[in-house]
């Protein structure tokens, strides 16, 4: 048909370009050679860049992680959560707690954030994953100012002020203080959570997940059971958060519960969704255009959330899929 | 104060706090039913209504020599022009994506909240604004109850535009249409509907009232803040929630509710006003819980 009807939201083919770029990664040895370029120049960069570069690279690394955790909510599972940052805080708070009141290592408090936030995840996640996808929506959203108010309002967070003199990491006597080890922290961390996507979205429950995301109901009929598989999915998300959420505590050695508003959480769904839902490089893409577009765009300062939702408003009007999504992407709900 | 004092003035002040969130509530619910778009910019909606209804009142006060006067054509002119502009915003960012899966519809009006949000935190740089309406607050007592002319004032105002929603969506044409395009939105279409006339309609009407409660509470309160969209669209939604959403009367009546809940909690040991959102908050997730379709809901047979 020579006048088939464009609809921006039917199942699109890609861009020449990006197809080809597509195909190019379809070998193998490329896609690994490139794959040792990157990771050995990220190796390498510390010992050559400035404080400032480090800064803003290890600050990219906690948002890749963190984006990636939240990807498996929303991009994996197709739950929408609006109150990602109280998972973060959980995390923060738990390793900050623990060792700046109680003096407990670091390194040991990292499970007791993780269960937190598995704990975390099952209060909200258990009774409200039964629901349309929406009413989610709005819990988590209220789950994460109940999380803020209370932060603020308890004695043993500090209050409003905040949570200060976490202790410094220990490996092997040897005191974790200088940003090139919190570059190196948060790059481990960055490379872990990459390989955890992959083998995630690789696994039976991946493909449950991406399975519920395009329809539930037939995904249901086949056997899996959606409840389950979605909790699963906000666990891990949440584990995710938390743990990058220990990590920045440990760095910043004060937080506060300004540092987990709304706007953060609103912040890495716009990572995730700009890069594209479910798409592992795409939320990276994201993650790194949400990191290091302000840094660069210093000059506009406080116009930048306003360009930035503009964007984000063109994008879902223009391509809802991301900029980088994933092949198979087909929308079909409604 | 005697427990009947606390109890008289906590049941007026939960009232009048109750048909704000009632008045936000009615849009959220007409959105949510009608194109089952959960609106996250209409708590900015009101905090712009506040602000514009601040400017006219600034405009237009010196002109009349009352400042009820005054207050009631700044009333009107804010709730037309806010109206128009929830009308734009809907044409602009919604319309297109009437179509489009769930999750983009609802990033785009979350997209839509940040640009008003920020917009206005830029505008007012953050500061809060003084809601100057020239009225006395002279104070006198009904029985127990202490009361100011405004309060009841404020009060009967809210309580009337909820009951003209009723009428408007219970005996007009376009309230008729709105509650059949809220069952079918296809068949309406095909039976000769504008629906998305109706949905324009749909989104003055929701974004005008926002705007009323917004300068009520100006009135109420005295300063008005960027930020003060935020949680009571959160609340708003709440109180939509328990009523049963979707469903107008439910909404008036889970804003109420709500109103009379926070009112009551501050007054408990331990939860106080510090502990109020909180609350309110794990009473919407208790909501959710035991009875999704609120109050005045149904039990949907059908799954989305």
């Amino acid at each position: 048909m020579a006048e088939m009807k464009k609809s921006s939201h039917s199942p699109k083919k890609y861009p020449a370009v990006i197809d080809q770029i597509y195909n190019l990664f379809d070998n193998n040895v490329l896609r690994y050679f490139t794959f040792f370029i990157i990771i050995s120049f990220l190796i390498i960069l510390p010992q050559t860049s400035s404080r400032f570069t480090q800064e803003v690279m290890s600050n990219l690394f906690f948002y890749i992680t963190v984006c990636l955790g939240l990807n498996i909510i929303v991009g994996f599972a197709g739950l929408l959560h609006l109150g990602y940052a109280a998972f973060i805080a959980v995390g923060a708070y738990t390793t900050g707690i623990l060792s700046a009141v109680y003096g407990i290592n670091f390194w040991a408090t990292l499970p007791v954030s993780i269960l937190a936030a598995i704990i975390a995840g099952l209060a909200i996640g258990a009774p409200t994953l039964r629901l349309r996808g929406d009413y989610l929506a709005i819990v988590t959203l209220g789950f994460g100012e109940i999380v803020r108010l209370t932060v603020r309002n308890i004695g043993i967070t500090g209050g409003a002020i905040g949570l200060i003199g976490i202790e410094r990491p220990v490996i092997f006597g040897y005191v974790l203080n200088q940003i090139t080890h919190f570059y190196y922290m948060f790059f481990i961390l960055a490379i872990l959570a990459i390989f955890t996507s992959y083998r995630l979205h690789n696994s039976r429950m991946g493909r449950a997940w991406e399975y519920i995301r395009e329809d539930e109901d037939a995904a249901s009929a086949m056997g899996i059971n959606v409840v389950s598989a979605r909790l699963y999915a906000f666990i891990i998300g949440s584990a995710f958060g938390a743990l990058a959420g220990s990590l920045y505590s440990a760095k910043m050695t004060a937080i506060s519960p300004e540092s987990f508003m709304f706007l953060h959480s609103v912040m890495f769904l716009l990572a995730v969704v700009l890069g594209g839902m479910g798409k592992i490089p795409g939320v990276i893409l994201g993650a790194a255009i949400v990191t290091i577009f302000p840094e660069i765009s210093r000059d506009i300062g406080q116009y930048r959330l306003i360009i930035f939702a503009f964007v984000l408003l063109l994008l879902m009007l223009y391509r809802p899929q991301g900029i980088w999504p994933d092949r198979q992407y087909i929308s079909t709900k409604k | 104060m005697s427990f009947w004092e606390i109890f008289a003035q906590q049941l007026f002040n939960g009232l009048l706090i109750g048909s704000f969130y009632g008045l936000v509530a009615i849009g959220y619910s007409m959105v949510y039913g009608i194109i089952k778009l959960l609106n996250f910019a209409h708590g900015d909606i009101y905090m712009f209504g506040a602000f514009t209804g601040m400017v006219a009142l600034g405009l237009l006060s010196p002109a009349f020599g009352n400042a009820w006067l005054g207050i009631i054509a700044a009333l009107l002119i804010t709730m037309v022009f806010v109206g128009l502009f929830g009308v734009t915003i809907q044409r602009v960012a919604y319309r297109p994506m009437l179509k489009a899966p769930r999750l983009s519809i609802l990033i785009t009006a979350l997209a839509v909240s940040m640009i008003i949000y920020n917009s206005m935190l830029l505008i007012t740089q953050g500061q809060a604004r003084p809601f100057r309406t020239g009225l006395t607050h002279e104070s006198f007592f009904i029985g127990p109850l202490r009361l100011t002319e405004t309060r009841i004032v404020l009060l009967v105002a809210a309580l009337a535009l909820m009951f003209l929603m009723h009428m408007f969506i219970t005996r007009t044409m376009y309230g008729k249409a709105m509650r059949a395009i809220a069952l079918d939105r296809d068949t309406c279409q095909l039976m000769g509907i504008n629906v998305y006339k109706i949905i324009a309609i749909t989104f003055f009407v929701g974004s005008s009232l926002a705007a009323a409660a917004g300068i009520m509470a100006g009135v109420y309160y005295g300063t008005i803040h960027f930020f003060m969209g935020f949680l009571i669209g959160l609340k708003a939604f709440t109180a939509a929630v328990i009523g049963g959403i979707g469903i107008i009367p439910g909404a008036m009546l889970g804003g109420l509710l709500l109103g009379l809940l926070e009112a009551f909690a501050t007054q408990i040991p331990f939860v106080g006003t510090v502990w109020k959102d909180v609350f309110s908050f794990v009473f919407l997730i208790l909501f959710l819980i035991f009875k999704p379709t609120g109050i005045l809901g149904r039990v949907e047979s059908e799954r989305m």
